[in-house]
């Protein structure tokens, strides 16, 4: 072994010889002894430098830029983080009652009062109707897109699909309020009628500004998020994958059920998630179309209620500083739902992580 | 159970490029037919019109007729998918499920056609894998992902699954153009017992592999790169690789082109 590197070393392949010279090195030189670094780096330094692409201006330069992003984003993060447990804190230890449960909004009063109770409800409510109207939807014109319809169709819709993304949350809000809330009277009604027994569907005849209202208005948001995150996927599901379930003789949906949907399962989820993020959030569309108030009803047709992201900003603006602590208190909550919202969606991408189609 | 296949006048298109060009032959039943030709001859896209699977491709069209015994694959009113059910195909690259487990994956198909009970369902697992000389090495894992076989088990897992629906007919598409030598080996042994049962259509790059599995060898050739492939003879193995009838089947075989 030892002879017949010999001659590589001898004729000048830099890095082998450098390789080979480097134990004896180490092995000669007395222990360092104990003083602070000095500008002079060891060689296992330069080495893991050249390891890493680092040495040449250029790619420093990159380095440099590249870890900065990631060291300035976690920096931001903490910022963040930092300032809303700082200033919930003061806000929450003023609050005379629960802050977890109380069915009121009073930061001002003498005895400051003030509960999140109402705005998680509401939320939670609103985003869960947006995603149950819009995933099913959304997968549904993804595999359209990919899979049924023809090449000339697909482009425009994938295109008017991403255009409904690009339309301002505020010009939702003023649909959703002038033109989606007065249509929704006659479902309310219907529904009413037939499921009003359930008491979440039951009417009592107000104006549709309520939770319902916002998921359904949610839910068209949040489609094109969904929709075109899952047609990447989709579109990606693996050829051979498709054609092994077509040779077994799969109709085209048994292609998709075998094939496409395990393949695009965790994209799926990621797009669900990406939509969920954008209905906890949004907050114009709902300060829009919803009639506000601190309460909580079972039924999801009446007018009242209201999100986190709706609240602060109804609220802020007029809001003493006692006030905007206590808005703020609630962004933190907000920021800790989104967080395990997020969490959640990774475990369950995990469970299956060996049935994935990324080990194909 | 196998069936004889007779093809007459099949042309078959990409859009308005003709792939292959009047192509007329005889697969005989419980025999092994292999198809070789240089790349880009069509044998694949002619394997592929075997089992209607060539109309998938975008802008796919076929003309003629496929006989199985006496029922035109392209006959009015037949169903692509029910064909498929009767014609098994196995690919280049093995293409377990990824999301399936070894058992789900031999089970796909049968869950497809039919209800079964779940003990039948086990017995014909059972069966296909052996069939697929399999079994020995999956029964212990039966319900591990089939992706985390190696390349040749796969190959034979993606076989097992084929047959399980007991097909009349099995395409194999240069099934062992992606594994080893061992692996290889392993599926031309199998080959060899399955024609027992079924009749099968090879396609492959390998002359030897042909030489050694096949009954019949069907040559097909292209006069220029952008022209038609077409068939230019088939004719018993041995004769093939002995003393073909074409001269450019001599040449092919020989190694002067190709």
């Amino acid at each position: 072994m030892h002879r017949r590197l010999e001659p590589h070393a001898a004729c000048g392949s830099a890095d082998r010889r450098t390789s080979w010279t480097y134990p004896r090195k180490l092995l000669t030189l007395p222990p360092p002894p104990l003083r602070p670094p000095t500008p002079t780096r060891s060689p296992d330094a330069d080495q893991k430098r050249a390891a890493r692409g680092a040495t040449r201006p250029g790619d420093r330069v990159f380095l440099g830029l590249s870890r900065g992003s990631g060291i300035f984003l976690l920096v931001i993060m903490a910022a963040i983080a930092v300032f809303l447990t700082y200033r919930s804190v003061i806000a929450i230890s003023k609050d005379e009652s629960n802050f977890l449960t109380t069915l009121e909004w009073n930061p001002t009063a003498a005895e400051p009062s003030f509960g999140i109770a109402v705005l998680v409800y509401g939320t939670i409510v609103s985003s869960i109707i947006a995603m149950v109207i819009a995933v099913p939807i959304a997968v549904g014109i993804a595999l359209f897109i990919t899979h049924y319809a023809p090449r000339k169709l697909g482009g425009p819709l994938s295109y008017v699909i991403d255009l409904l993304a690009a339309v301002p949350s505020i010009v939702y809000g003023l649909w959703g309020a002038l033109v989606l809330a007065p249509q929704l009277i006659g479902l309310y009604g219907w529904l009413d009628d037939y499921f009003g027994w359930t008491g979440i569907l039951d009417w009592q005849g107000g104006a549709p500004r309520s939770l319902f209202t916002v998921g359904v208005l949610l839910a068209i948001m949040i489609l094109p998020i969904i929709t075109s995150v899952s047609r990447e996927v989709f579109r990606q599901a693996p050829q051979m994958h498709q054609e092994a379930a077509l040779a077994l003789g799969a109709t085209r949906w048994e292609v998709i059920r075998m094939s496409v949907l395990p393949f695009g399962r965790s994209g799926v989820i990621s797009a669900s998630m990406l939509g969920l993020g954008r209905a906890l959030g949004e907050t114009m569309a709902v300060a829009t179309v919803l009639s506000p108030s601190f309460e909580i009803n079972a039924s999801l047709l009446d007018p009242g209620g209201g999100t986190f992201a709706q609240n602060i900003a109804s609220k802020f603006s007029e809001a003493s500083e006692m006030g905007r602590d206590a808005l703020i208190a609630s962004g933190l909550v907000l920021f800790v739902i989104t967080l395990l919202v997020n969490g959640a969606a990774r475990m369950i991408i995990a469970r299956r992580a060996e049935y994935s189609g990324a080990n194909a | 159970m196998a069936k004889r296949i007779d093809i007459s006048g099949l042309n078959a298109y990409y859009g308005s490029f003709r792939a292959i060009e009047d192509i007329s032959m005889a697969i005989e039943p419980r025999s092994v037919t292999a198809f070789i030709g240089p790349s880009g001859c069509g044998k694949s896209t002619f394997l592929r019109t075997l089992n209607r699977m060539h109309e998938v491709t975008p802008g796919g069209r076929v003309e003629g007729k496929v006989m199985l015994d006496d029922e035109n694959l392209y006959g009015a009113g037949i169903d692509p998918v029910s064909v498929r059910r009767e014609v098994g195909m196995v690919f280049q690259r093995p293409n377990p499920f990824p999301t399936m487990s070894v058992y789900d994956n031999v089970a796909a198909g049968l869950r497809l056609n039919g209800n079964y009970k779940k003990s039948e369902l086990s017995d014909i697992v059972e069966k296909s894998l052996k069939g697929a000389n399999l079994w020995n090495e999956v029964k212990d894992r039966l319900n591990k992902p089939g992706s985390g076989l190696s390349g040749g088990q796969q190959q034979r897992l993606c076989i097992a699954r084929a047959i399980a629906v007991e097909p009349k007919v099995l395409l194999m598409d240069e099934p062992c153009s992606a594994l080893d030598p061992i692996s290889t080996l392993a599926i031309e042994d199998l080959i060899g017992e399955l024609k027992e049962r079924f009749t099968i259509v090879i396609v492959t790059h390998n002359m030897q592999q042909a030489a050694r599995v096949s009954d019949r060898t069907a040559f097909f050739n292209l006069s220029a790169v952008g022209q038609p492939g077409k068939l230019i003879e088939i004719d018993d193995t041995e004769r093939i690789f002995s003393n073909p009838s074409v001269q450019a089947t001599e040449d092919y075989i020989s190694g002067r082109f190709g």
